[in-house]
């Protein structure tokens, strides 16, 4: 491959726009208090179904971050009457197929299934039971928190994750967005924790359920309530504290035996409602969003060789997420990297995008809107991105015209009072070795 | 898809096309390209993919690595498309693209929206045979695959440790040598190499293009006939076609690198698919694989991660389609306590149980549900449609054997299963490669700055 995809980063800010059809999205309350986002599909004879929760790590307890991935890890290895094995067992004979997802702010668990009768009855059970009944078994909980660990270790190893790790922390303190469990934090998590986070964030009322593909919307209706009536009452959850979005410009170098060094560069930026979302996003393509075309792959790539791949992205939470720029170049040329890197970024805030660049991120945008919708799987991540985040539910219908309207002195104007670049956390993984030493 | 490794794990098993089979078109034209138009009209998207039937494995020692850093000088400018503008005017055609090579093949795809077809037909014929070759260009661009081999690679201690298992489990087969090349190998290639490759692979009558989406077959070909069909054919040097000598005894290889936990694989040399229609052990070998792997309740989960607690991870793969020999691997990372010697017996001890057991009816049956279930799912993604005939094609199989090749899954036997299991699963065929984990040289040192620095 010529470059790494950022999957993750990519459906967060994707948006999506509507010369073409858009899938018609239902939205409706379900008994239970969940709020169910619906697109009937009858092309293929199959059913996507997530469910989601404000149960993402920054609902941890700082002293056991890792506890809201412990509990979402947790929900299908044990639910009332199947053990792991009889679920595990229970999905693979129909074909069916459980995911999990957690990232900062959601938690949730994703079900594919054919919508035969037999098939989908049988994936839908198993999902009520480990969603509304799960049992968190401490037997189970003291393997999975080995396995975490040990995890946990190995990545204490890696480059790319003592530079996240690092990087998290100097941009956002103690803030839970920039808090990595550790293995103390690991080895605290006890099952009354499991049980009472559990609790308190996954009530129905909290709840939201996509739904797309291969049923009737008296299905889909029934299939909701089946999923979400009997989850817990839920507790008063913590809101996520707001994001400090000053922060002091700081520098680590970190030694590390590997061949190249980690850069990563950034600051708090944009929340997923942020008026600003839209010329950020547009102006972040221009910068280091857009793939072999952008402004940093073709300085520090394309002109030089320097990298493999080197990005820049926002991402859109809650609060305000990280905007990051990063790359991975050897540690011999990391200080002119790192150099050409921030001149880039620096370039850009200063003066903004050309009208040449504006046009051809639009282009872009716009007329590869088709793409982001071209699978009942993608349109999954929509309703479930639209459903937590309360974006209007045309927000698919609207996208194209809210990127048409960027200008050029939106983006100008919105990165010079968003981004700051004398107010950064830069962090340096292999760092050239003469530089990692102490000061003193 | 960039090393041979990289694609048994991502494809565990094969899960062949179609129900909507009838959908799929061929033709070839008269310059040899072959033409396959899958019919999807879900959504008003197209896919292009070209595949040339070149990879590592068409390469020479000393010269490893340039199939991969010709697809890399492919986005590097043809006479009348300059250097930069290809993905620039995708882009603005509102089209993502990318390439990929294994060591079979490489492939290059654009998806747009279906009106954009032309202009993806059009950039790519041209690139077929009008790409400018520059000693400068080169230099610049085989310094980005050296940062991409230290970023995929030598930096990544499972993927060292998987090279390394390579390099020993292959004595005479190409496979030995990693798809992007060893480092020595970058640092001689030149533009002369990346010009005599393209001269020798790139061609339309060793290349097979798939569209999918929503087209017509009668528009895609009379399309392909403008843009493609005017580049002439060229006689195809004879490809040497090396063999793999058999095994005498097991190997074991240690590869040291600084991670904290041990990890182990072990590689068995199996058969590939060459016959669709009378093989039947590589078949048998894909169920054996799903029978281990193929679901959270499969054997290896369930007894050495969870029950055992041997492993924190354990799995198995193998991949029936591939131009070169097969090979069948178990892998895992022993938990907490646990040395690699324990996880290895533990291994040995779920082979001894597949040869003098076999496997149940209830297991067999799990792994064809969701070889079934896989085939509709599959349908959801119009990419991986075309990657599967691009595949097909280009491993010297037909993409329509894919349903055959279905069915022939769903017809295998316990009896099967347990016959490879005992014929392939054994020392003699058996390489071990161990990562031996090293400390990160001294604790790691730390310097912070509270001022502004310098730029």
């Amino acid at each position: 491959m010529r470059t790494k995809m950022l999957v993750v980063v990519a459906l967060l800010l994707s948006g999506i726009n509507s010369v073409l059809a858009t899938p018609q999205i239902q939205h409706w309350q379900a008994p239970s208090g969940a709020r169910v986002f619906f697109v009937e599909n009858r092309n293929l004879p199959m059913l996507d179904v997530a469910v989601d929760f404000a149960a993402g790590s920054s609902f941890d307890p700082a002293e056991k971050s890792g506890l809201a991935g412990m509990t979402q890890g947790l929900l299908d290895l044990g639910a009332e009457g199947m053990s792991e094995d009889d679920i595990a067992r229970g999905m693979a004979d129909i074909g069916a197929q459980l995911g999990g997802r957690i990232d900062s702010d959601r938690s949730g668990i994703s079900l594919r299934t054919l919508s035969s009768a037999a098939e989908r009855d049988q994936a839908l059970d198993i999902l009520a039971r480990v969603l509304q009944r799960p049992l968190f078994p401490e037997a189970v909980l003291a393997r999975e928190k080995t396995r975490l660990i040990a995890g946990l270790k190995e990545a204490e190893t890696r480059p790319e994750s003592i530079a996240a790790k690092a990087f998290g922390k100097a941009v956002f303190g103690d803030h839970p967005y920039g808090v990595s469990p550790s293995v103390a934090s690991a080895e605290k998590i006890r099952r009354d924790d499991v049980e009472a986070f559990y609790r308190t964030h996954y009530s129905a009322d909290a709840a939201v359920v996509s739904i797309m593909g291969d049923v009737t919307r008296a299905e889909a209706e029934a299939i909701a309530q089946k999923l979400t009536g009997q989850l817990p009452q839920g507790g008063k959850a913590a809101r996520i504290p707001p994001v400090a979005m000053q922060i002091n410009t700081s520098e680590q170098r970190i030694a590390h035996p590997a061949t190249q060094s980690h850069i990563l560069i950034g600051a708090p930026g944009m929340a997923r409602n942020d008026p600003d979302y839209f010329p950020l996003y547009v102006g972040n393509y221009i910068l280091g969003g857009g793939g072999f075309v952008s402004r940093l792959m073709n300085e520090v790539r394309e002109k030089r060789g320097m990298a493999y791949s080197v990005y820049s992205y926002f991402v859109p939470t809650l609060e305000p997420g990280m905007f990051q720029v990063g790359l991975q170049t050897r540690k011999e040329q990391a200080d002119e990297a790192l150099q050409l890197v921030r001149a880039t970024l620096r370039g850009f805030i200063a003066k903004g995008p050309t009208a040449k660049e504006l046009l051809a991120a639009k282009q872009n945008i716009i007329g590869g809107f088709p793409l982001r919708i071209d699978s009942n799987k993608k349109i999954l991540e929509y309703l479930g991105v639209i459903g937590f985040y309360g974006l209007p539910l045309t927000y698919l219908d609207d996208f194209t015209g809210k990127v048409d309207k960027v200008t050029a002195a939106q983006i100008h104007d919105a990165f010079k009072r968003r981004v700051n670049p004398d107010a950064m956390a830069t962090v340096i993984v292999g760092a050239p070795e003469e530089k990692a030493e102490p000061a003193k | 898809m960039r090393a041979k490794l990289l694609g048994y794990l991502l494809f565990p098993l094969l899960l062949p096309a179609f129900a909507a089979h009838a959908e799929v078109f061929e033709q070839t034209l008269r310059n040899g390209l072959k033409v396959i138009v899958k019919e999807d009209h879900r959504a008003p998207v197209v896919v292009q993919q070209v595949w040339y039937r070149a990879g590592s494995m068409d390469e020479r020692t000393g010269s490893t690595g340039i199939a991969h850093a010709l697809e890399h000088m492919m986005f590097k400018g043809t006479r009348s498309v300059p250097k930069g503008e290809f993905s620039k005017r995708i882009a603005a055609a509102g089209g993502r693209e990318n390439a990929f090579t294994s060591s079979d093949y490489t492939a290059y795809f654009q998806q747009l929206h279906k009106s954009k077809l032309p202009l993806a037909m059009k950039l790519e014929s041209d690139r077929m045979r009008n790409l400018l070759l520059s000693e400068v260009e080169f230099g610049k661009e085989i310094k980005v695959v050296m940062e991409e081999r230290r970023t995929r690679t030598d930096d990544q201690p499972h993927a060292l440790l998987n090279e390394k298992l390579m390099a020993a489990a292959y004595q005479e087969h190409p496979y030995q040598h990693p798809v992007i090349g060893w480092m020595n190998d970058l640092q001689a290639l030149g533009a002369s190499d990346a010009k005599a490759w393209y001269q020798r692979w790139y061609t339309p009558n060793n290349a097979t293009l798939v569209v999918a989406g929503d087209v017509k077959a009668a528009e895609v070909f009379a399309l392909a006939r403008r843009y493609y069909g005017v580049i002439p054919a060229r006689k195809m040097a004879a490809r040497r076609n090396f063999g793999e000598p058999p095994q005498l005894g097991a190997k074991r290889i240690v590869v040291k690198a600084p991670a904290q936990l041990p990890h182990l694989v072990m590689a068995y040399h199996a058969p590939a698919l060459r016959d669709p229609a009378q093989d039947w052990q590589p078949y048998a070998l894909e169920v054996l694989a799903g029978v281990l792997d193929g679901n959270d309740s499969a054997r290896l989960n369930k007894t050495l991660v969870r029950e055992q607690q041997i492993a924190s991870s354990a799995g198995a793969g193998y991949d029936s389609t591939s131009r070169g020999p097969g090979m069948f691997v178990l892998e895992g990372t022993p938990s907490e306590g646990k040395s690699v010697g324990e996880l290895e017996a533990g291994f040995r001890e779920q082979v001894a149980r597949l040869v003098n057991e076999g496997v149940s009816e209830e297991e067999l049956k799990r792994v064809k549900a969701q070889v079934t279930a896989s085939e509709v799912y599959k349908r959801d993604s119009l990419f991986y449609q075309a990657m599967q005939i691009g595949q097909m094609e280009s491993i010297g199989l037909s993409h329509k054997n894919i349903p055959l090749i279905l069915q022939k899954i769903r017809e295998v036997s316990a009896q099967q299963v347990q016959e490879v299991a005992r014929e392939f699963l054994k020392d003699d065929n058996l390489t071990v490669a161990v990562l031996d984990p090293q400390p990160l040289s001294g604790k790691p040192k730390r310097k912070m700055e509270g001022a502004a620095h310098a730029h």
